[in-house]
């Protein structure tokens, strides 16, 4: 099997938010602890993201939100995934996330929540505990 | 400002000085430890006159209301008038945000802001796909002149000034706001207020854009044609550094990279509009970001001041000194605040409104502390609008004009960020202007290296954020917060369905195929956009025309 292939993540911006300081600054501290990033940019619909993480082959989507609407859209990028039968895709969520959203959001299935104050060691570290790349 | 031999005191003085307690100096310093501002700027142990003595008083600071404007753009400031107590609030329904505005007024705010939310910003209606489960998010929903007839329902247009955080649909929420008081017998010169209406930041950093840079700056000189004619106490631009510092910048690329755009908005008004620089100058308005570093916002704000006054006498040749005084809003910094011990954000927010009103900022909004975890509880808004009022009241800062001037260290630091920005302009422009700077990712990568900078800085604790980084606590439940019912959207669905059964279908349709005429030529666009809005046409049967004439902007999604 491929086991030296690198963890390949796309961190993504669901929805109209357009803050994307966080997520670019995640980007390249993935970038710099030597996994494959495809970062897609702003506005991107959940349709959109589950094309391009089919497409690029990723072992994990890296969601974020900061404009409140994440209960819609990371629920959407899920759901996705099951239809596309790629729900081996792992997807992880940060922003600006209300604590009590997020037992729902893991009930959803979303494998994790980092909130605002998390190190970039802490986000890096829980990827290498928990991702595999896919074969 | 010194002669030669005080100069010549000083140094000796300082020689002195540093022999003789040099050494205990050194031992009590901690060793390797760097002494910089938020921004990374190193800043020395002591400043003297030695580190201002090129400083002219007359060229380089002077007096307020005049020439260079270092001190201030109003001769008489906050003795005269205080700074504009203006809160940026929206949330949920145009009911509910109006409700939150006349809580405010009736709690001593003195202007008002408006926070749209993310379909309203990016021209969507709240029934479009596109905004599924963002109505009301992070901020109020507007898609009809009917919803901001509610907005503005009871709130007299001509006493209080009414500012929009709005961009590519700013000429349509602005179209709106104009129809609403024609509607109410009030004219177009008596109303005042700003609409955001800055593109170039949103592709540098806000990011909510819709066009490509070219239409989108057509949009914008089509506004300020038309306000400078028919609504002169209005801004119909605020050239915002705000969002430039909130993704992640500088200080000195807030203020470099904020003045490098108004440079683009008055070279492309006169070139597009044929219009003389004093024609519209006096009309366009800033605003800026205020952080943590407390002397490093204060002597931004007295450089930004000084610098536009130098670039528009200087460069644009604008000969009404109220073309060369620049003013402007600000806003606390956003990103300083910690959703850890959220309590600890009001202190944070209070120094950084003093850095601001000893900047002479002519508008301030204070951020809420419970801004990194939700939209604003009403309790947390009104401690914010306290505690503008407690500065502005108890503390005694209003006193005297620029009290801070003649500082070694404030007049050094204001000269460091001026020269350092000119260098950051000099290089813009080399580039062939910000349009050019913008397609080349040059701003956007700046900011990402100082984001990722800092970013690096808070882990390894060479930066302080307490209760994150240093007096970390086992939090407890956090306050209490704001959250936006689901409701919001089917209601705003359903108001926008019957507007739409209501009106008249024919003359919308008959409206919109005009504007998209007029966006094929080089017409001014506003009375088009006034003429549709009045027959309530949706913000994004409009944008949509735009969009399909002019194409839509792409993040490039640099990192």
């Amino acid at each position: 099997m491929n086991s030296g292939r690198k963890i390949r993540i796309l961190v993504a911006k669901p929805g109209l938010d357009g803050h994307d300081r966080g997520v670019r600054v995640i980007a390249r501290a993935y970038r710099d602890a030597g996994f494959e990033v495809v970062y897609s940019g702003l506005h991107q619909t959940p349709e959109q993201i589950v094309a391009a993480a089919l497409q690029e082959d990723v072992d994990l989507i890296g969601l974020s939100c900061l404009s409140g609407a994440h209960m819609y859209l990371f629920k959407r990028v899920i759901e996705l995934l099951r239809e596309d039968k790629a729900d081996d895709v792992m997807v992880i969520g940060g922003g600006i996330i209300p604590e009590e959203d997020i037992p729902k959001l893991k009930k959803l299935g979303i494998k994790e929540i980092f909130l605002p104050g998390t190190t970039l060691d802490n986000i890096v570290g829980w990827v290498r505990d928990n991702v595999k790349p896919r074969c | 400002m010194f002669t030669e031999r005080t100069l010549q005191e000083v140094q000796e003085a300082r020689e002195k000085w540093e022999r003789e307690v040099g050494k205990a100096r050194r031992q009590k310093a901690k060793k390797g430890k760097r002494f910089s501002t938020v921004s990374d700027l190193e800043i020395k142990e002591i400043y003297t006159p030695e580190d201002i003595k090129d400083l002219d008083f007359s060229k380089d600071i002077g007096y307020p209301g005049i020439f260079p404007f270092t001190r201030g753009c109003q001769p008489t400031m906050y003795r005269g008038k205080e700074w504009t107590f203006r809160m940026f609030s929206g949330m949920g329904s145009a009911e509910d945000t109006n409700k939150r505005w006349h809580h405010l007024l009736k709690e001593g705010e003195t202007g008002l802001s408006t926070a749209f939310d993310f379909p309203t910003l990016m021209g969507y209606d709240t029934d479009s796909p596109r905004a599924t489960g963002e109505c009301g998010k992070c901020g109020v929903a507007i898609d009809t002149l009917r919803d901001l007839e509610i907005l503005t329902h009871g709130i007299p247009l001509d006493s209080v000034t009414t500012s929009m955080t709005i961009n590519p649909p700013a000429s349509i929420l602005w179209a709106m706001y104009l129809v609403v008081a024609d509607k109410s017998g009030i004219g177009w010169d008596k109303i005042g207020g700003t609409i955001q209406n800055d593109m170039l930041k949103e592709f540098i950093a806000q990011k909510t854009f819709m066009l490509p840079p070219e239409p989108s700056i057509r949009l914008i000189s089509d506004t300020i044609e038309f306000g400078t004619q028919h609504v002169p106490l209005w801004n119909p631009i605020s050239i915002s550094g705000y969002h430039i510092r909130e993704a992640g910048s500088t200080a000195i690329q807030e203020l470099a990279f904020t003045l490098a755009d108004g440079i683009a908005y008055v070279q492309d008004i006169i070139e597009r509009k044929k219009l003389d620089v004093d024609s519209f100058a006096p009309r366009l308005s800033f605003f800026f970001n205020s952080h943590l570093d407390f002397f490093e916002e204060v002597a931004k704000f007295r450089a930004a001041r000084r610098m536009w006054a130098r670039i528009m006498r200087y460069r644009f040749k604008a000969k009404n000194p109220r073309s060369w005084w620049m003013r402007f809003h600000t806003q606390t910094a956003g990103c300083s605040l910690t959703a850890q011990q959220p309590y600890n954000n009001i202190i944070r927010t209070t120094t950084e409104a003093l850095a601001a009103v000893l900047g002479g900022t002519q508008s301030l909004h204070t951020n809420a502390l419970d801004e990194t975890l939700a939209l604003p509880s009403e309790f947390a808004a009104t401690i914010a609008l306290r505690t503008q009022q407690i500065l502005a009241d108890e503390i005694g800062v209003t006193n005297t004009i620029d009290p801070l001037a003649g500082s070694y260290f404030i007049e050094s630091l204001t000269n460091r960020m001026e020269e350092k920005a000119w260098e950051y302009i000099d290089k813009i422009d080399n580039m062939g202007g910000m349009l050019a700077a913008i397609d080349k990712g040059f701003p956007q990568m700046e900011i990402a290296d100082a984001a990722y900078h800092y970013q690096q800085q808070i882990d390894k604790g060479e930066k302080v954020m307490v209760g994150v980084n240093k007096h970390v606590i086992e939090e407890k439940a956090p306050p209490e917060i704001l959250r936006i019912d689901e409701e919001v959207e089917e209601r705003q669905i359903a108001r926008l369905q019957e507007v739409k059964k209501e009106r008249d279908n024919r003359r919308v349709v008959q409206i919109l195929s005009d504007l998209r005429a007029a966006s094929k030529t080089d017409k001014n666009l506003m009375p088009y956009v006034i003429e549709a809005v009045k027959e309530y046409t949706t913000e994004q049967e409009i944008c949509d025309v735009w969009r399909d004439v002019f194409g839509e902007y792409r993040d490039p999604g640099f990192y």
